[in-house]
């Protein structure tokens, strides 16, 4: 045990993320096998947008899954005796340590050497005065900060930016490279068609999206330790380190949410549609009824219940983490339950039709059991819808997230979301002076994501919907 | 032609861009329309004919383009104008119809208001002049009543009515040129006829020409002066239509005739074609028809064949004759020695009891209405159908689309639910057996579909497809007998067992059928429901399937009820017929009796509307006015009294009973006793 100086700490919506992680890569072989499968995934790579979208959206995955590896460190020991920490920390935190310890007081500008507040300071010779004090951690390193602040942060911004561009530029070869040994050709010519935008897959999309990353994130890397990028927040904690931790509640919810709606929609829309009659009946009134409440009543009504569970079981829930983890879940399947009506619905109008098509009569002549038609008929069949269903209800479900959050009954208090940036930024937009940074970090991070997913979800749906794929072979 | 053409048309070319290499789609095509004439473009599916016509228009999709060649109207070179003129041109002097009427109108406007369009656009009247104008066209296209008409709503109107909305609406300035595409494939057979009388009519008093595409050769024998065959692209034979239909010269054309079941003789095989027509993004150096030809000369497939004469004014791209202008017209090869077998085979069928019995079956739908779904009525669509199907012999079943053929089909197979009556197969009725009892009788029954493309899972490989019947009715012991079953089914109906690894949509039309007959046959039934199995398909591929059914039935001693609204098909399959009438049975009897000698008028009228392809044959006189009445509400009396010629006043009051004609026909028509 003493091996490793920390122990690992799977949450409940880790095991579901890594699962469903687990589940992407199962269908990714099991499609790159079969052509049919295959073939609208190749058409998604071949979109401009699709691929630039993609590649931003990774970017923000790779950091939701950083944020989804947890473990206790272990404590120095006391008394001989091994000890780990009561708080949990994921490998995100790890990278950006600096970002969460390096704590100031309370507000501060986005890169500014001294506190958003005037206080009274003692001064050495025991006279006080009001004014602003100097950031503990904020461009501390700066001996003059009038002076030197503005050459500081636009050198350190350049250092970075070159840094990144290099980066990007090893990546752009590498790519070249890659590109000229597939197709066989030579490194020059490769580069040339990537350039011209001639290559199947739009590497040239994928290159601009990937430059405008590092043209941003470059210079943030380079003066995040010395400053705070994105400001601080009233217990001066770093906004960016914030928004970054937000990342990992909206996708957790955008993802979970949809897989708990995922069974109620297919097995009832399927049912629906291939039974007919009092089978449809009953389904269709379930929906309709449910969908004639209003949705946010529902999950606060669930969230409270939910709340005032924890409270009195305070002792299956040992920590902070584990408490906001099972919140974050039971608000997935509230939201998952109550969402999945759309979706049954254009499931419901598919099986109708599906199941008056031959090979289902066919099927029925040889007298195929319900469940079997429905298994290998059907269900292949409305899989373009499902598909084109997840990826749009995505970004649907990470701003639902920050609505109920500000409403208050979305996640925890305690877990950073963009839900809870935005709550506490309505009283900092009321002060006097204004305290904006928390809510503008907070909007930039998730226009981003779920811009890149709707623009993503688009080419899906391109690719997925036989329709429009085969308007577009015809003409 | 000494006079200058209305319409003529060098080297055109269009071609079309997607994944890959361009299709040409449209290679070097040349012809001249006179004025006032009809030329008819036949070919089959994918040679290219709509491509031409939407060509000449300027109605390409985007993806294609025309690149190179000359339309000229009375000397004006289309292909050339600005797009502003074009809008001119099209509507006023060039007019298009297209097969499918139900598409082509906007479903919310009244058809007044579509036709008015049409009219203000192209001619300088407003107002009033308008809506008169619009009645007048209306009733050109022998609309009744149709200054009522013009405020109704293209859901009102039936499939030829449509359509007659659709010519109205290319007739409103007189156009010089009419471009018909296939303008009654989606029609049946009786409404094609009054379609094709009007066209016929219309050009004959606008002195329009025409430019008819089509694949049926009845059509174009019917209907045109002038004819070009087209294939993979290029017109390869061009003539008068009389001198064509005497000697079609090309072996491609004299093909397509011998593959007219009508043309062979009911015991012969179908002359097929093998193969598949080229992909179009070939480059070819030869004559394109070549690896299918079987006549083909060792330069065939080196040297492209240029035009040679072969009669009056008619041409054809083929080698054989470059020499001599008159060969000996080859002759299809005899079949008839297996035409005596199979003959010989049937001689030896009859007299066998009746494998499955059909007695008095009953399929109503219901209508439900208002809030509570209450049964308000209901649709009769199978209304007391009798049929004996006897072992090893063909019962054919025909009828106009809405009569309730494939419901009898469906309902003896349980795959809709009969309302009454009893289907007996070996003694028990299929239609009382509980569903474990079902599974195993369904066996015996199989089921052949029309659509090959929606008959077959896309999603599914062939050989699990074809395993499916195996495995849900626990035939063959063990996957490795399955699998041998499979590779011997696929072998069986022509194709190589290495294809069980792919998925559907790697195969054509007449693949796919056959790979629906396979599945049939897998657990090996007596009888199997042929529901229209080869309407979707191209006449040299339904040779292919028409000749693949026979063989079968002669091998293994199969029964076929066959669907079908194709008389020549039924005339060519079957050993018994049935026509059908909304739901109801209305002449039954033996092919000859039936078909040559008809008593029941909707069986003569039926016969009469299906043009034959010998522009000699008399035209049919008796001409079925109206469409199918709806089944919710059939006429009192016999169903067909208000269409019937010769119908008189009881017929409008009493269902006719079955009168029997002889030991093997049976009609039911007040007009037929027997005396």
């Amino acid at each position: 045990m003493t091996l490793f100086p920390f122990r690992f700490e799977l949450l409940w919506t880790d095991a579901l993320v890594w699962l469903l992680v687990a589940a992407i890569a199962g269908y990714a072989a099991y499609a790159s096998a079969r052509p049919h499968l295959r073939a609208p995934w190749s058409r998604v790579s071949r979109s401009a947008s699709g691929i630039a979208a993609a590649v931003i959206l990774a970017t923000f995955v790779l950091a939701g899954l950083l944020d989804s590896v947890h473990y206790r460190p272990l404590l120095p020991p006391q008394d001989g005796k091994l000890a780990y920490a009561t708080e949990v920390r994921s490998l995100l935190d790890r990278v950006l340590e600096p970002l969460r310890v390096k704590r100031e007081k309370t507000y501060s500008a986005p890169l500014a050497t001294h506190l958003y507040a005037k206080e009274t300071l003692q001064l050495p010779d025991g006279r006080e005065v009001r004014e602003f004090p100097r950031l503990r951690h904020g461009g501390a390193h700066l001996k003059d900060p009038a002076a030197d602040r503005a050459g500081d942060i636009a050198l350190r911004g350049f250092r970075g930016l070159a840094v990144a561009l290099l980066l990007w530029f090893t990546a752009a070869v590498a790519l070249g490279a890659a590109v000229a040994q597939r197709s066989g050709i030579g490194i020059d010519a490769a580069w040339n068609d990537i350039w011209r935008g001639r290559t199947a897959v739009p590497w040239r999309a994928a290159l601009g999206a990937l430059a405008v990353l590092a043209v941003i994130a470059g210079p943030v890397v380079a003066l995040a330790p010395h400053y705070h990028v994105f400001g601080t927040d009233k217990v001066g904690q770093d906004v960016l380190y914030q928004a970054l931790k937000s990342i990992r509640t909206g996708m957790v919810i955008g993802t979970l949410a949809t897989l708990v709606m995922l069974p109620f929609a297919l097995v009832l829309g399927v049912m629906a549609g291939y039974f007919k009659g009092r089978v449809d009946d009953m389904i269709q009134y379930l929906y309709t009824t449910l969908s004639s409440i209003p949705g946010v009543l529902l999950i606060a009504a669930a969230v409270l219940m939910m709340q005032v569970y924890i409270e009195n079981h305070a002792a299956l829930f040992p920590t902070t983490e584990i408490r906001a983890d099972v919140r974050l879940i039971a608000l997935c399947v509230i939201l998952g339950v109550t969402s999945w009506t759309g979706l049954c619905r254009l499931l419901r109008g598919e099986t109708l039709k599906l199941r008056e098509l031959e090979y289902i009569q066919a099927a029925h002549a040889f007298g195929v059991s319900h469940w079997r038609v429905m298994m290998r008929h059907v269900m292949p069949n409305v899989m373009h819808i499902v598909m084109i269903a997840l990826v749009m209800d995505f970004s649907g479900l990470v701003l639902a997230e920050a609505v109920l959050s500000y409403v208050g009954v979305g996640v925890d208090p305690s877990m950073i979301s963009f839900g809870t940036m935005i709550n506490s930024a309505r009283l900092e937009m009321a002060r006097e002076p204004m305290v904006w940074w928390s809510l503008a970090a907070a909007f930039v991070f998730m226009l981003a994501l779920v811009l890149a997913a709707n623009i993503f979800a688009d080419a899906v749906r391109d690719a997925f919907d036989p329709r429009l794929v085969r308007a577009g072979a015809a003409a | 032609m000494s006079t200058k053409p209305l319409l003529r048309v060098r080297d055109l070319r269009t071609q079309i861009h997607g994944d890959g290499p361009p299709v040409r789609a449209v290679d070097g095509v040349s012809f001249d329309i006179a004025a006032g004439e009809t030329f008819a473009l036949v070919g089959e599916s994918g040679c290219g004919k709509s491509m031409t016509a939407l060509s000449l228009m300027r109605l390409l999709p985007d993806a294609a383009t025309i690149t190179g060649g000359v339309v000229e109207l009375d000397g004006q070179n289309l292909l050339v104008l600005p797009e502003s003129q074009m809008r001119d041109v099209r509507g006023r002097r060039v007019a298009m119809i297209f097969q499918e009427p139900g598409l082509s109108l906007n479903p919310v406007m009244t058809i007044g208001a579509q036709i008015a369009e049409s009219v203000s656009r192209h001619t300088a009247l407003s107002g009033a002049a308008v809506d008169a104008r619009v009645i007048e066209l209306l009733d050109a296209v022998r609309m009744p009543d149709a200054a009522r008409r013009v405020n109704e709503y293209p859901f009102q109107l039936s499939g030829g009515m449509k359509q007659r909305v659709m010519i109205a609406m290319a007739l409103a300035c007189d156009p010089a040129l009419l471009i018909a595409d296939e303008p009654t494939t989606a029609l049946d057979v009786t409404v094609q006829a009054q379609v094709l009388e009007l066209l016929r009519d219309l050009q004959r008093s606008h002195g329009m020409a025409m430019l008819l595409i089509t694949h049926d050769l009845g059509v174009v024998a019917q209907m045109a002066q002038q004819v070009a065959v087209m294939y993979a692209g290029e017109i390869i034979e061009t003539g008068p239509v009389q001198t064509f239909f005497k000697g079609p010269a090309h072996p491609y054309s004299r093909k397509l005739f011998d593959s007219l079941p009508e043309r062979a003789g009911r015991n012969r095989m179908l002359a097929a074609i093998p193969g598949a027509v080229p992909p179009l993004h070939r480059l070819f150096t030869g004559c394109r028809f070549a690896e299918r030809c079987d006549r083909v000369l060792p330069h065939c497939a080196g040297t492209l064949p240029a035009w040679h004469v072969v009669g009056d004014e008619h041409e054809a791209r083929c080698h054989l004759y470059a020499e001599v202008a008159a060969q000996t017209a080859p002759g299809a090869e005899s079949t008839a020695d297996q035409g005596a077998q199979i003959a010989a085979r049937r001689a030896q069928d009859e007299g066998s009891g009746a494998l499955l019995q059909v007695k008095d079956l009953q399929v109503y739908f219901p209508i439900r209405k208002g809030l509570l779904q209450r049964v308000s009525g209901h649709v009769r669509a199978v209304d007391g159908v009798t049929l004996d199907i006897f072992p090893g012999r063909t019962l054919g079943l025909v009828g106009e689309s809405g009569c309730g053929k494939t419901t009898v089909g469906k309902g003896l197979l349980r795959l809709v639910a009969p309302t009454g009556g009893q289907v007996l197969l070996g003694g028990a009725d299929f239609l009382a057996l509980d569903r474990k009892a079902l599974r195993a009788r369904r066996r015996d029954v199989q089921i052949i579909f029309q659509d090959p493309y929606a008959s077959l899972n896309p999603r599914v490989r062939i050989g699990d497809a074809l395993e499916e019947g195996l495995l849900a009715l626990g035939v063959g012991a063990g996957a490795a007998d399955r699998q041998q079953r499979i590779d011997a089914l696929l072998t069986e109906v022509g194709l190589s067992p290495d294809i069980k690894g792919r998925y559907p949509h790697e195969f054509s039309g007449g693949q796919r059928q056959r790979i629906a007959i396979a599945r049939a046959l897998s657990v090996e039934p007596q009888l199997i429901v042929c529901d229209e199995p080869t309407s979707a398909l191209d006449v040299s591929v339904q040779a292919q399937i028409l000749n693949l059914l026979k063989r079968l039935q002669r091998e293994k001693g199969l029964a076929y009820l066959f669907i079908s609204h194709n008389m020549s098909v039924i005339d060519y399959m079957a050993d018994e017929v049935a026509v059908m009438y909304l739901g109801r049975i209305v002449e039954q009897g033996s092919v000859d009796d039936v078909l040559r000698a008809p008593r029941h008028p909707y069986t003569q009228s039926l016969l009469a509307a299906v043009p034959a392809a010998d522009p000699q044959a008399a035209r049919p006189v008796l001409r079925l006015a109206g469409d199918l009445p709806s089944p919710v509400n059939p006429p009192s009396g016999c169903h067909f009294h208000p269409r019937c010629a010769v119908a008189v006043t009881h017929c409008a009051s009493v269902y006719p009973d079955a009168q029997r004609l002889s030991a093997t026909h049976v009609a039911r028509c007040h007009l037929c006793k027997q005396d």
